[in-house]
């Protein structure tokens, strides 16, 4: 086998890699072997980042996108800080995830732990709602609110204010070491780490009393894992907002990858309309624009793209779909007289037919169908869920080891733990009683004088029950294995819940 | 031939490596992902020389910081203690039915009075207390030597003929053995035993039975066989045994006697573990 392959390899035309395909023989007898030289045409297998310099867009969309990035940024900043009153007892933070406490508050909701499926929930209902968003109109998430966008285009406002635009930035590079390069840099360094720290400081008040934990983290005296939490979200913001920008959706970032899965031919995506635009080329004064096509190639397009490609070449992976080409595309069409919307959100199949017409965006396509459709489904269960979700949640364990005892005078008994969660923000007292067991059945309850058992405001109490059947209440028995009910009763306003349970004996000897 | 953007050796090129006409495209990586792998390379180097790192041949390297994670259990364990130590003490000075009459130092003596079980008490009373044979079930409501928190208290402290000084000490004669009852006087004395709790074949057997057991077992268990706690002399007549209530197990008991051993904990474990395992065991049902 690997004396075929060497013999392949040798035969093989030659001069593949060095060039000239010359005689299969250096000299008379000698052969020319073709090995190829890794060396002279190697290119490096380490690209080095070509610095993208976005010029500033002006026009709709980066109005939407100032907008946008105003809302989000109000809303990570400012929620901490909303109050939310829930009594005496509880937090009074609107959105608090207390991981000691193990609550997770979110305003009228609170999630405990075990209720973790209302999170589980929400994520698949913005899964649903990313891929159906995707499949609408493409990379919107991407484009506008990716808190990745959000954050490096906040971070190219900061340069831009600090360096000037475009041009100005490309000069200053120039003079690496000019002083005036020097101190507009530091700036703008400082600025983003300013930015930075404040965006670290708000992730950590989600975790405990805002205003306690901010004159804590001001007096020095917050948890070291605040400090810590708040470096690393600090250092996050500032590389990857600041320095790495682009590249963490080039080369980190999975849902360009998988976004594509979500396209189809009726998707809006931000397109360049090659069957206006071509054939492209530089326009005079009085030249006709019969003959050619619409773009100027200006590459005004290319300037504010904040990933640096050519949305001529088609879509690309790099694309954000940010629209901010669409901007900088319109106003240099409407300066040459020409119609808007050379670049715009349009779909494939609309740039295929070119200009026999425009067919209307086609909606109700399956994709589309089946994510609504989802979304109402994991809503509506969500709701129903909500809607009954109990205030007094009772649990129930069987002993198992032993499943039952039996005691001297013939009779049984099983033990249970039995575990009351008050998910009301008050204290209440439950007395417990039992339901369906033949007459003479006996409830006693370990360490609960007088049968009440107090529950703290939003929180568990176990109690140890014991359920025992004396020989006639054995007797009376059908089965090895009852059903019967705990009845669990609020004492101060007598509202009842039952809880289902089994009660378990020896084999019963029917009577033949 | 349509060429498309980016995707053939002619835009991008290749690494110089080719195998049977198949070429490795040229896709660079960023450069910055080559320096964060060194920068992991420079980072386990940090690591070996500040933690555990290298297997010796005995040993290891134990780094610069000294880490250890054994180290870091028992402080665990110990910070653990000292945590525990207030509830404890205060377990250790309290009696039996102040520490039941106080959630809280209950809740904590259930607590630990439960680990104690399992690692002392369940590979003979079994994991969830409910016995075995020659083993007391602990949460029915029969008790050889009392069922009182004061009575359980006591047993684990000094034991069942566990040589304590203080221990629970009686013995049952083995009448068949050392030849006390003749065999025939043995079943009848055991056919009376069983009629006590109904359960006679045989009740003319039974009816001989009767005065033999009230001149050699009344002494202990009873004129009505209903037993004696302070002398670890079970009650006949209920429906629970110990050691079996058929006939053959009744007449090998009067043969040959019987007479469980439960070692003294006072000495194995400290007074305040003691404590917690009495409220432990009369509070899984049985307690008197």
């Amino acid at each position: 086998m690997a004396m075929t392959e060497v013999q392949e390899r040798t035969n093989a035309p030659v001069g593949r890699r060095n060039g000239d395909s010359g005689p299969q023989e250096a000299a008379p007898g000698v052969i020319r072997s073709d090995v190829p030289t890794v060396s002279d045409e190697r290119q490096s297998l380490y690209a080095g980042r070509t610095k993208v310099y976005p010029k500033e867009a002006h026009g709709t969309f980066r109005t939407v996108k100032w907008i946008v990035m105003a809302v989000t940024l109000g809303i990570y900043y400012l929620v901490p800080w909303i109050r939310w009153d829930r009594g005496s007892y509880l937090p009074d933070q609107a959105v608090l995830i207390d991981l000691p406490a193990r609550r997770f508050y979110f305003f009228f909701l609170e999630i405990w732990p075990q209720e973790f499926y209302y999170v589980t929930g929400l994520l698949v209902l913005a899964a649903l709602a990313l891929f159906l968003v995707t499949s609408i109109a493409g990379r919107v998430w991407c484009g506008y609110t990716c808190p990745q966008t959000v954050w490096t285009d906040l971070m190219i406002a900061v340069e831009r204010f600090w360096q000037g635009d475009r041009n100005s930035r490309l000069r200053l590079d120039k003079h690496p070491w000019a002083f005036e390069t020097l101190w507009k840099k530091a700036t703008t360094h400082v600025t983003w780490l300013l930015i930075a720290v404040a965006t670290g400081g708000a992730w950590v008040f989600y975790f405990a009393d805002a205003p306690t934990l901010a004159h804590q983290f001001l007096t020095f005296q917050a948890p070291t894992v605040a400090y810590l939490f708040v470096g690393i979200f600090t250092a996050s913001t500032y590389v990857l907002g600041g320095i790495a920008r682009e590249q963490v959706c080039v080369y980190m970032c999975p849902w360009p990858r998988i976004q594509g899965a979500m396209f189809d031919r009726d998707s809006l995506l931000i397109s360049y309309r090659a069957w206006r635009g071509e054939p492209h080329g530089p326009h005079k004064t009085g030249q006709s624009w019969e003959g050619r096509g619409d773009c100027v190639d200006c590459r005004q397009c290319v300037a504010v793209c904040p990933t640096g490609i050519d949305i001529r070449n088609g879509p690309q992976l790099e694309c954000i779909q940010c629209a901010l080409c669409i901007d900088a595309c319109d106003a240099i069409m409407t300066k040459v007289d020409r119609p808007t919307g050379l670049i715009a959100y349009d779909t494939v199949r609309n740039l295929e037919v070119g200009d026999k017409g425009a067919q209307p965006i086609k909606l109700i396509r399956p994709r589309v169908v089946l994510y609504a459709v989802a979304m109402v489904v994991v809503a509506a269960i969500m709701l129903v869920a909500l809607a009954i979700r109990p205030e007094l949640d009772v649990n129930v364990l069987h002993d198992r080891n032993p499943l039952y005892v039996r005691l001297s005078d013939g009779g049984v008994r099983n033990g249970f733990t039995m575990r009351l969660l008050n998910k009301r923000y008050a204290p209440r007292a439950f007395k417990i009683s039992v339901q369906g067991l033949p007459a003479g059945a006996k409830l006693d309850m370990i360490g609960h004088e007088g049968g009440v058992v107090p529950v703290p405001p939003d929180n568990l109490q176990s109690v140890t029950l014991y359920v025992t059947l004396d020989k006639p209440g054995v007797k009376a028995l059908h089965d090895d294995d009852t059903h019967f009910s705990f009845v669990i009763t609020d004492i101060a306003d007598g509202t009842t819940v039952e809880h289902k349970a089994r009660f378990n004996g020896p084999e019963v000897e029917h009577e033949h | 031939m349509t060429k498309k953007h980016g995707d053939t050796s002619e835009d991008v090129g290749t690494t110089g490596h080719e195998w049977d006409g198949i070429e490795e495209l040229n896709k660079p990586l960023p450069k910055w992902w080559l320096y964060t792998f060194y920068a992991c390379i420079i980072w386990a180097i940090g690591y070996w020389i500040l933690y555990p790192a290298w297997p010796l041949v005995s040993g290891y390297t134990k780094g610069y910081l000294g880490y250890s994670q054994r180290e870091r259990v028992a402080e665990d364990l110990a910070q653990a203690q000292t945590a525990q130590a207030a509830y404890r003490k205060k377990i250790a000075a309290s009696d039996l039915a102040a520490i039941q009459a106080d959630p809280e130092l209950l809740n904590f003596a259930l607590a630990g009075g439960a680990a104690a079980f399992g690692d002392n008490c369940a590979p003979c009373h079994g994991r969830g207390a409910q016995g075995a044979f020659g083993y007391p079930n602990l949460r029915d409501d029969v008790w050889l030597w009392g069922g009182s928190l004061d009575a359980i208290h006591q047993t684990i402290q000094h034991g069942i003929r566990s040589g304590d000084p203080e221990m629970r000490n009686t013995q049952m004669p083995a009448f068949g053995k050392l030849g006390m009852l003749k065999p025939d006087q043995v079943n009848d004395v055991a056919e009376y035993v069983l009629s006590l709790s109904g359960n006679a074949d045989d009740q003319a057997a039974a009816g001989r039975g009767a005065p033999i057991f009230a001149a050699n077992c009344s002494p202990c268990h009873g004129k009505e066989g209903k037993g004696n706690q302070a002398l670890g002399a079970p009650n006949l007549t209920d429906e629970l045994w110990l050691y079996g209530g058929d006939k053959a197990t009744v007449i090998e008991t009067i043969t040959n006697s019987r007479g469980g051993v439960m070692p003294a904990w006072t000495g194995r474990l400290d007074p305040a573990t003691i404590k917690e395992l009495a409220i432990y065991v009369h509070s899984l049902g049985g307690g008197q």
